[in-house]
């Protein structure tokens, strides 16, 4: 089997696997469209006080709020991607059958989680996404250049999150224990990626050091070329440079983490 | 005679389970600590959210920050509570799938005591600490003319609001046995209906605000005692001693979150593995 067929194997995999729990997944739409209900109403507030605060009118902060949690799941801000399954492995020590596949263990789960994020942006973010839609005012762009834009950019914060997760899963071959970690992972990329609240909204300082993290790639970068607030190009540029120094980082620490691994016993 | 006893068997259980889980827990203290903090900055998460929305306005919805920390702190305090005494229920889902249910069932003890002590942990007091420092705040900065009925209706509101998330924890994990992958169905109304009531009724659509109050009664946990406190007018124009049922409401919800887990266990089947 060639390579590339192997990774479009795992991601068919990752993808049908998520797939299988209908009842979890809808489950998940629901909560997902109450929280976004509970959100937008205080954004409409927030911009009945201040209108265009962060660049924005109501519409688009609307549209930002309904963005957010159609991304929420897809890109794991809130945890629950394939870093927490191999965490697991690496702490019970099932790793070492992985690193000893003829395959390469970033790409593997790279694939893997790419899988589950394409299921979770079409099965769990469009119908929340829809309903706000339906029932707000949205600014959504008419023309099929911005939608395939955005879609560009959500593939690319696609890269970075996991790029981001695999590092957080890898310490665990120091600590075995990750939980804190990825506590402390989840936490930032909750306050860093603009879940909590539009990063352009973020006063002075804190706001541009939060624009220039990488968990900005996730949901600000996507949410501005939706809207049309940023440069499509100046966008991926960024997202892309991010995703390279997460993807080559998470490389180097994993040759350091193989070196480490002892199989006991015989 | 037998009600009484099944009470004080069921609490006598919940003591002895809470009391296992929080020496296991204590066994590591490095993890146990790391996680109390985090599970404080988490929970802190919601507020900054709030601070940072006030570093752009004066007011939202019509209230001030410390009326909104009012009212954050009230709802905190009141989930973080419930959270703490009951806020493993929503593992019920994942115990009927896995068959430890079954575990609880032939022990001599009330399922409801043993799946609400599963998993004490100590380190969700980081959420009513959290809470109460914003309460703390709120209630130091607000110039609220105190009366005797307003202190008394301090305590009593929180204690009932812990007591309507409790329902709501105990109704959430009777419907998982009809649903047993649906916990996350929960946590909108838990989490969700935390969140909620962390912003002013003003903000929200009439259609919301009459769900919350006559459906779901989460507005009796802090909406309407609040503005009692704070001498504003009511969400939905209700009359003025609307705001001291939260007792008779927590009572309500308890009764009725009861029955459902009655049913629900009733319709308890097995999966045989």
């Amino acid at each position: 089997m060639g390579a590339g067929r192997l990774y479009a194997a795992v991601a068919a995999g990752g993808f049908r696997r998520y797939a299988t729990y209908r009842v979890a997944t809808a489950a998940g739409v629901f909560t997902n469209t109450v929280f976004g209900l509970i959100l937008v109403y205080t954004y409409l507030a927030l911009w009945e006080e201040r209108p265009h605060l962060g660049g924005y009118d109501q519409a688009q902060a609307v549209t930002y709020v309904w963005l957010g949690q159609a991304l929420l799941s897809t890109l794991a801000i809130g945890g629950g991607g394939v870093e927490d399954e191999l965490m697991e492995r690496i702490r019970t020590g099932d790793i070492a059958i992985d690193l000893y596949r003829p395959s390469d263990l970033q790409l593997w789960w790279l694939s893997a989680d790419l899988g589950r994020a394409l299921f979770q942006l079409l099965g769990r973010g469009m119908v929340p996404f829809g309903f706000g839609a339906l029932f707000f005012p949205v600014a959504l762009p008419a023309d099929v250049i911005t939608w395939a834009a955005f879609l560009g950019a959500v593939l690319l914060a696609m890269l970075v999150g996991f790029g981001i997760r695999f590092l957080v899963a890898l310490s665990a071959f120091w600590l075995l224990d990750g939980t804190g970690v990825s506590q402390m992972a989840w936490l930032a990329g909750f306050f860093c990626s603009g879940m909590l609240l539009p990063l352009n909204v973020f006063p002075g300082t804190l706001g541009e050091v939060v624009r220039a993290l990488p968990w900005s790639s996730l949901l600000q970068a996507p949410a501005d070329v939706l809207l049309g607030q940023a440069d499509p190009l100046g966008t991926y540029a960024f997202q892309g440079a991010w995703a390279l120094a997460l993807l080559a980082a998470g490389r180097l620490v994993q040759s350091a983490a193989a070196r480490r691994v002892v199989v006991q016993g015989g | 005679m037998a009600e009484t006893n099944a009470v004080r068997d069921g609490l006598r259980t919940y003591r002895m389970i809470a009391a296992l889980w929080m020496r296991s827990t204590m066994a590591y203290r490095a993890s146990f600590a790391l996680t109390t903090i985090v599970g404080f900055a988490v929970t802190g998460l919601d507020f900054v959210a709030i601070l940072l929305m006030f570093s752009q306005i004066d007011a939202l919805g019509g209230y001030t920050l410390p009326e909104v920390a009012l009212l954050y702190g009230l709802s905190g305090v009141a989930f973080g509570l419930a959270d703490l005494a009951i806020g493993s229920m929503d593992r019920l889902g994942r115990r009927v799938r896995d068959g430890t249910l079954d575990t609880l069932l032939v022990r001599p003890a009330p399922v409801l005591a043993q799946m609400a002590a599963d998993r004490f942990s100590l380190r969700r007091l980081g959420r009513i600490a959290q809470g109460a420092l914003v309460l703390g705040y709120a209630l130091s900065t607000l110039s609220v003319q105190w009366t005797p009925l307003k202190l008394l209706l301090l305590p009593v509101t929180l204690v009932s609001g812990a007591a309507i998330f409790c329902a709501v924890f105990v109704a959430g994990a009777a419907f998982q046995f009809v649903a047993q992958d649906a916990s996350e169905v929960q946590n909108a109304f838990t989490y969700g209906g935390a969140t909620l009531l962390q912003y002013p009724p003003t903000v929200f659509a009439a259609e919301l605000v009459r769900g919350v109050t006559f459906v779901l009664p989460l507005a009796f946990v802090n909406w309407l005692p609040a503005s009692y406190l704070l001498g504003r007018p009511y969400p939905l124009d209700l009359p003025r001693w609307t705001a001291f049922a939260p007792p008779l409401v927590a009572v309500a919800c308890c009764a009725l979150a009861g029955l459902a887990w009655r049913a629900g266990l009733r319709s308890y089947r097995s999966t045989g593995s």
